[in-house]
């Protein structure tokens, strides 16, 4: 571990310029907007502008800023932008709009997104959020968003972990889908007009940088198997969360950080990487043989009640399934959550739930056979509000229960002194969505001058802990609201800048970079697929760099991650060759990065001994369990700066953080 | 319950494009049942893998039923015989010891076959692209609440918009029509007040855009609606022909 311990003592640190703008929070992007340059429309249509990946953030990136004049290029991994994961959340994306009339305002979304992320999130850029987080809904709801409606007509709202007003904005379960078809559709119209050019099937490989400035990336087409290069006056990277590392997550089976890791490589600062947020609702791991998890979504906390047994000998019948949920009446029954958080009870946030779940189970009160599982119950709510209503708010989850657990959480199962029960869920924490990302300024530019990182790419807006229905604000935020503006602040000086060649020296290099890699990973000619060292990594990476670490653990991990990598790099297998399409190939370039990427996970959970949101270091916590900030020592970002080779430790470098609107205090969501 | 089978399956293998494809057999022994359809084709290509053989290519993306990346056109059945799921959705409990399972990619000619299973569905987007919108730029919205719209219009829109775009409607008619997949957009847009402003440019562009990359003209056998994984109505179909009719009147 030296080397990880000179990194923390490097003296000449680079100077951190947020750029965070002058004046009171709720004045600072009015302030900014009001003096920030502009590029006028005559010479938007002279610049190029490249965005890397099409969900929330990608596409509402790559529409605005076409329909604003600039010409976009748009690249996305799958065969349609609208595959993107974002497709994929279901509960909601939160405004505070306050059209329930209960006390909610910009203020109180702000306060409750710094708390929820345990403070250790920007407070001007968590501020401009909330600001902007109302013209979101508006412009979802020009696009022909179908969010759900109250009878009078007006738009329906429900409540997420983290929040004592219902500030959720929905359309079924499947809000992440109607949003991102909202973008994609915008997106559509300005492919149509011939602003943007889409290029499906294509994955970043790199980004290429002259004098300084990122103009441009080399991307591999998946079908032919060719590298192609693209460049422009400024690249954007909307390429989603790292959550795949784990293997195992609620991640598509695409995602990946390789374009992320790319960027890191060639010298933007990773920031957080530790904060990883461990979903508390998702179908529990049922085999070996999985290929990814399945989350319920938060929404379902609104009416089920989370619970295990309170005795041990009924876990343990459970568990030998000699016992079913509904098996277990009333009074023996352990609500945990409203029992420890009365005030929040099912409602707490992710990082909370999670670690409940866990210090039950770890108990040994988990309820399925292998004793990592808690109960969902919505007998409760389907008394008080009959089955119909339940399932119009979450059929479609809980038939999609049903098809992969074969169990009906709708079922009647038993009457118990007059007491129906109902057959409960089973659910149990798993990676969903990771807070750390590439580090952002205020204007969302990276480290590197024109590359700039919106969405779950970017680090900037959660902190140690992202609340339900915020995922989909930022990265609406970004690509709608923000980005469009900060990212002329950087264009306006480049207008004189003819459209780029991609003949240059630096493209030569950067195209010769990634074919030599390939190459390599063709000529490795082990024994193992790609899959098996990714499912070994995920192990290594949940046993020891999960939802409870410990400073052993984690120079255990960074041990075992280094023989990963020798394995990967002397034991790889791949069929076929690189003419052509080679789904293996490109699993085995992700996963390189994935390798790098729980390395730097690793780090700065090791170098960060505190407790804070999705980041819990088992010495670090109250009598209680509860988690244990050090502001003294870790009110800063954690910025990682790559050194040149991967088998170097990177070195830190800390932002650290201001807090003026919001006192930092201890978390409580008990009274 | 949990239990075991080994059946055979029976898989189209293309190199390419432009390659001759045919069946290949592989048997496949003691697959928990428990395991979904796409991780049982996971071990499959592991197995292939281990071999040296080139693995199985197939698109899938989420494996949650919603980003419609996967196809798969099992035993004669897009995404498979369980109702109203997408292929990776489906577990190996729905089928038996002993079985052969046939597996075929999307046959249409507006999608291609790529690479064995996989296929090029890009004409979709196009037909978006015709009409698929409402012409708006970002930032003038007015107030979300200043519309209110019916919730059975909302409900009906949200229903029409639930399409996933996966193609499993042109997959099923014999016709290869897409008349499902346009009329779910046009629909959704149809009942919505937003979207009533460009109805009738919508519907006429996106058809024709539909008629001009060779899918096929509707018969109204409701094969497409059987055979959603997400239950789009039949009625956005009959929604569709009154928008258009109403459009070419206007002409």
């Amino acid at each position: 571990m030296e080397d990880i311990k000179k990194g923390n003592n490097t003296t000449a640190q680079p100077v951190i310029d947020s750029k965070i703008p002058e004046g009171p929070i709720a004045e600072k992007w009015t302030n900014y907007k009001a003096h920030q340059k502009l590029v006028n429309p005559a010479n938007k249509r002279r610049l190029d502008i490249i965005v890397v990946g099409t969900g929330l953030a990608g596409a509402s990136a790559a529409s605005t800023l076409a329909e604003m004049g600039f010409n976009v290029l748009n690249f996305c991994i799958q065969d349609s932008p609208r595959r993107a994961h974002s497709i994929a959340a279901q509960g909601g994306i939160n405004a505070a709009k306050n059209y329930q009339n209960d006390g909610d305002s910009v203020y109180r979304l702000f306060y409750d997104t710094v708390k929820g992320g345990d403070y250790r999130a920007r407070e001007a850029n968590v501020y401009r959020l909330a600001e902007v987080s109302n013209n979101i809904i508006d412009q979802c709801i020009a696009q022909g968003v179908p969010f759900a409606r109250e009878y009078g007509g007006l738009l329906a709202n429900r409540s997420f972990g983290g929040a004592q007003v219902s500030r959720t904005f929905y359309a079924k379960g499947q809000t992440g889908q109607q949003l991102l078809l909202g973008a994609y559709a915008s997106l559509n119209r300005q492919i149509q007009l011939g602003k943007v050019k889409s290029y499906n099937r294509y994955e970043m490989h790199d980004v290429v940088i002259i004098d300084g400035r990122a103009r441009g990336i080399i991307a591999k087409n998946l079908v032919t198997g060719k590298f192609e290069r693209f460049a422009a006056h400024a690249v954007v990277i909307a390429t989603g969360g790292y959550g795949n590392t784990y293997f195992l997550s609620t991640n598509a089976m695409a995602c990946n950080c390789s374009a992320a890791i790319a960027c890191y490589r060639k010298g933007a600062y990773f920031a957080n990487p530790a904060y990883v947020q461990i979903h508390p609702t998702c179908i529990p791991v049922h085999g070996d043989k999985q290929s990814k998890l399945t989350l319920m979504s938060e929404s379902l906390r609104n009416d089920g009640r989370i619970w295990v047994p309170k005795k041990l000998e009924d876990a343990k019948a459970l568990q030998a399934g000699k016992k079913k949920g509904s098996d277990i009446p009333e009074e023996d029954r352990d609500y945990y959550l409203e029992r420890r958080y009365p005030a929040f009870g099912n409602l707490v946030p992710r990082d909370v739930a999670s670690r409940a779940a866990k210090e039950r189970c770890d108990k040994g009160y988990g309820v399925n056979n292998t004793g990592l599982a808690v109960f969902l119950d919505f007998s409760e709510s389907i008394e008080r509000l009959g089955l119909d209503v339940v399932r119009q708010r979450y059929g479609n989850l809980f038939d999609m229960y049903e098809e992969i657990t074969d169990v009906n959480p709708g079922e009647l199962a038993r009457e118990i002194n007059g007491v129906k029960y109902y057959n409960p869920m089973m659910i149990y924490p798993a990676i969903h969505y990771t807070m750390g990302g590439i580090w952002v300024d205020y204007e969302l530019q990276t480290s590197i001058k024109g590359l700039f990182a919106i969405g779950e790419c970017n680090f900037s807006d959660h902190g140690a802990n992202r609340l339900g229905a915020s995922a989909l604000m930022q990265g609406l935020a970004d690509g709608y609201f923000v980005l469009p503006y900060t990212i002329q602040n950087y264009l306006a000086d480049q207008i004189t800048v003819p459209h780029f060649k991609t003949d240059t020296p630096e493209f030569d290099k950067a195209e010769k970079e990634c074919k030599a890699r390939m190459d390599h990973l063709m000529n490795i000619k082990g024994k193992r697929s790609v899959d098996s060292i990714h499912k070994e990594l995920g192990h290594i990476m949940w046993e020891y760099v999960g939802m409870g670490r410990t400073k052993e653990g984690l120079e255990t991990a960074l041990k075992k991650l280094k023989e990963i990598r020798k394995e990967f790099e002397t034991n790889l297998f791949i069929p076929g060759s690189q003419e052509g399409m080679n789904v293996e190939l490109d699993k085995a370039f992700r996963l390189n990065d994935f390798i790098t990427m729980g390395e730097l996970i690793a780090y700065d959970a090791l170098n960060r001994n505190e407790s804070c949101g999705g980041h819990f270091r088992e010495e670090y916590q109250t009598e209680e369990g509860e988690a244990k900030r050090d502001d003294a020592n870790y009110f800063y970002v954690s910025c990682w700066n790559y050194n040149g080779s991967d088998d170097v430790a990177p070195t830190l470098i800390k932002e650290p953080l201001h807090y003026e609107a919001i006192k930092v205090q201890t978390r409580n969501y008990k009274s | 319950m949990e239990s075991n089978i080994s059946f055979t399956l029976r898989i189209w293998r293309q190199a390419g494009p432009k390659e001759k494809g045919g069946f290949k057999e592989y048997h496949m022994s003691d697959i928990p049942t428990d395991t979904s359809f796409l991780e049982m084709l996971d071990i499959l290509n592991e197995q292939l893998i281990e071999k040296g053989e080139e693995p199985i290519v197939f698109d899938h993306d989420c494996r949650e039923g919603i980003c419609g990346m996967c196809s798969l056109y099992i035993n004669g059945h897009p995404h498979g015989p369980a109702t109203g799921a997408t292929t990776c959705q489906l577990y190996m409990r729905r089928f038996h010891d002993g079985d052969t399972i046939t597996v075929e990619p999307w046959r249409s000619a507006a999608f291609p076959v790529i690479k064995d299973l996989m296929v090029d569905r890009n004409a979709f987007d196009k037909i978006q692209q015709a009409g698929g919108y409402v012409s708006f730029n970002c930032g003038g919205a007015q107030d979300a609440n200043a519309i209110p719209i019916s919730k059975t219009a909302a409900d009906e829109a949200m229903d029409s918009a639930t399409c996933i775009g996966c193609g499993a409607c042109v997959a099923a008619c014999k016709n290869g029509s897409a008349m499902l997949f346009v009329s779910a957009k046009v629909s959704q847009f149809a009942l919505l007040p937003q979207g009533r402003v460009e109805a009738a440019r919508r519907v006429k562009a996106m058809v024709s855009k539909m008629d001009e990359l060779g899918f096929g003209n509707c018969t109204n056998t409701g094969a497409c609606a059987a055979e959603c994984p997400k239950n789009i109505k039949l009625s956005n179909i009959a929604r569709l022909n009154r928008e258009f009719l109403c459009a070419k009147f206007k002409d």
